[in-house]
């Protein structure tokens, strides 16, 4: 088994989990409590990575943002590269794609909360920020750990946009579902296998945690 | 309100129906692609990547001159030859490294002694037109440090990653240039890595560079056959090929002097020639 690939593989899905928690928060926030009549548009797009397939964030990433094109060129002069080939362009690639992951449960959680209660403790004068940290964010926890969850294990099983824009670099952007995808095709059936079993094991103890600890939250989910 | 409904209905039926008129025209356009002659029905080849513009043309000229179907399927020859372990219903498969439709001889999958040897791949040093290294000094050129990524081939299974590989370590710069190499998951890959500008420079199949999407981006320089061992390309109909008559006919058909002659016009040595010692 490819130890690199798995460390590599769980510190995009940490690192993106993280990220996703302090931008999927004010997103859902946002999405739970505007009554702008065009919120349906952002929440759209929001939802576009679970309909669209990762070979179109995948060649936005590689062609768009290649060297070739404008966006690509105010990117590379100021970082110096592009993003295919790099941690960075995978992190970004998979905070896009695991978007509606964190937001949906997040704010299916927010919605939970009884209105009331969040308007009682703005009569009582806490403040926005306050009501959200001691009133909101405690009744909707099992929102936020089921949208951090998900967006991490989401990132553990991605394979289309890392197969696209990786350049398969170990140790960089080898991950294991990449690394499964190899030995596979090398014929070695032994090491993939153990890949594999692993995974399954892990992904099936993510969802059973999900489904053991916030139950009701998931239900919520589903409903939006 | 309402109209605001009913136009939302509107633009919603409209996006909703658009594709399914598509479809329906393309389905109603393919029985008559369908019911043209084929004396031996549907072909179904999977072709190394470094083959998708020649096993076009190759199957074009096929299917005028026999009237039979080819389906091609391109990909990495890695990656056919554990389908084909596991049952993919291929009738016969163009693979970038003989070893493996042997492997599959071996193996029983292939039909005995039906491995032919129908082309010597070579790789070349490739950059884009707007590129300022100098590769007329071949792969030395990618110790210069503005080489950011150079793409090749994953060696793990691509024979031409294996090659380029190699090369890279006979000439001596692998050590200098390792850190740098992105893995293409095929030959195409690496070469769209580096076509779409995200690599610098790689090495790619010469059939590659001289294909028409790449012709027109780039330029190559050969990079010595004395560095790389001889990407040996064979051919085999498969044990269970769902039409082994079809099959047989197509391989048969591959060794006129006409469809060699396209393999040499893309820059695939000829086994026969490259037997005499000749190089072009």
């Amino acid at each position: 088994m490819n130890w690199s690939a798995v460390v590599l593989s769980l510190r995009l899905a940490v690192s993106v989990a993280a990220i996703l928690l302090v931008v999927g928060m004010p997103i859902a926030y946002w999405v739970t409590f505007s009554r702008w009549r065009w919120k349906f548009l952002v929440e759209a797009i929001v939802a576009l990575p679970l309909v669209l397939p990762p070979t179109v964030l995948g060649y936005y990433i590689l062609v768009g943002l290649g060297p070739r094109h404008f966006a690509g060129k105010l990117w590379q002069s100021w970082f110096g590269h592009t993003l295919p080939f790099t941690f960075g362009g995978l992190l970004a690639a998979s905070v896009l794609y695991s978007l509606p992951f964190a937001v949906q449960p997040i704010a299916a959680g927010f919605d939970g909360v009884d209105r009331r209660l969040i308007e009682a403790s703005w009569t009582l004068g806490a403040s926005r920020l306050s009501t959200f940290f001691r009133v909101l964010l405690p009744l909707s926890m099992a929102g936020v750990v089921t949208g951090l969850v998900l967006s991490f294990a989401h990132t553990i099983g991605e394979f289309g946009v890392v197969l696209m824009v990786g350049g398969n670099i170990p140790g960089v952007t080898r991950t294991v579902s990449i690394d499964i995808y190899d030995q596979t095709q090398a014929a070695n059936y032994d090491v993939a296998n153990k890949t594999a079993l692993v995974l399954l094991l892990f992904s099936f103890l993510v969802l059973a945690f999900i489904y053991g600890t916030s139950r009701r939250a998931l239900g919520l989910w589903r409903r939006t | 309100m309402k109209r605001v409904q009913i136009m939302a209905l509107a633009t919603f039926a409209v996006l909703a129906l658009a594709p399914l008129i598509v479809v329906s025209r393309a389905a109603a356009a393919s029985p008559a692609a369908q019911s043209r002659p084929k004396p031996c029905g549907f072909v179904t080849v999977a072709a190394a990547s470094d083959l998708t513009d020649v096993m076009n043309e190759m199957a074009a000229s096929f299917e005028k001159e026999t009237g039979c179907v080819v389906r091609v399927s391109t990909g990495s020859s890695g990656n056919f030859l554990s389908q084909i372990e596991n049952g993919a219903p291929f009738d016969v498969f163009f693979s970038a490294d003989i070893d493996y439709p042997k492997k599959l001889e071996s193996e029983g999958l292939a039909a005995p002694a039906s491995t032919y040897l129908y082309a010597i791949g070579r790789i070349v040093l490739w950059t884009r037109n707007d590129s300022r290294l100098d590769i007329s000094k071949g792969l030395a050129a990618l110790r210069d440090p503005a080489v950011q990524k150079i793409s090749i081939a994953n060696p793990q299974h691509a024979p031409y990653g294996r090659a380029a590989e190699e090369a890279l370590r006979k000439s001596g710069v692998y050590e200098a240039v390792k850190g740098r190499l992105v893995l293409g998951e095929n030959i195409s890959q690496a070469a769209q890595f580096v076509e779409s500008g995200n690599a610098d420079a790689g090495i790619l199949a010469l059939s590659l560079a001289l294909s028409p999407a790449l012709k027109q981006q780039g330029r190559f320089e050969a990079i010595s056959e004395d560095l790389y061992k001889p990407i040996e390309q064979g051919a085999v109909v498969m044990r269970a090929a769902p039409n082994p008559r079809g099959a047989r006919i197509f391989l048969d058909y591959i060794k006129i002097p006409t469809i060699t002659a396209l393999l040499d016009r893309y820059g695939f040595a000829l086994p026969a020639k490259a037997a005499a010692g000749a190089k072009p």
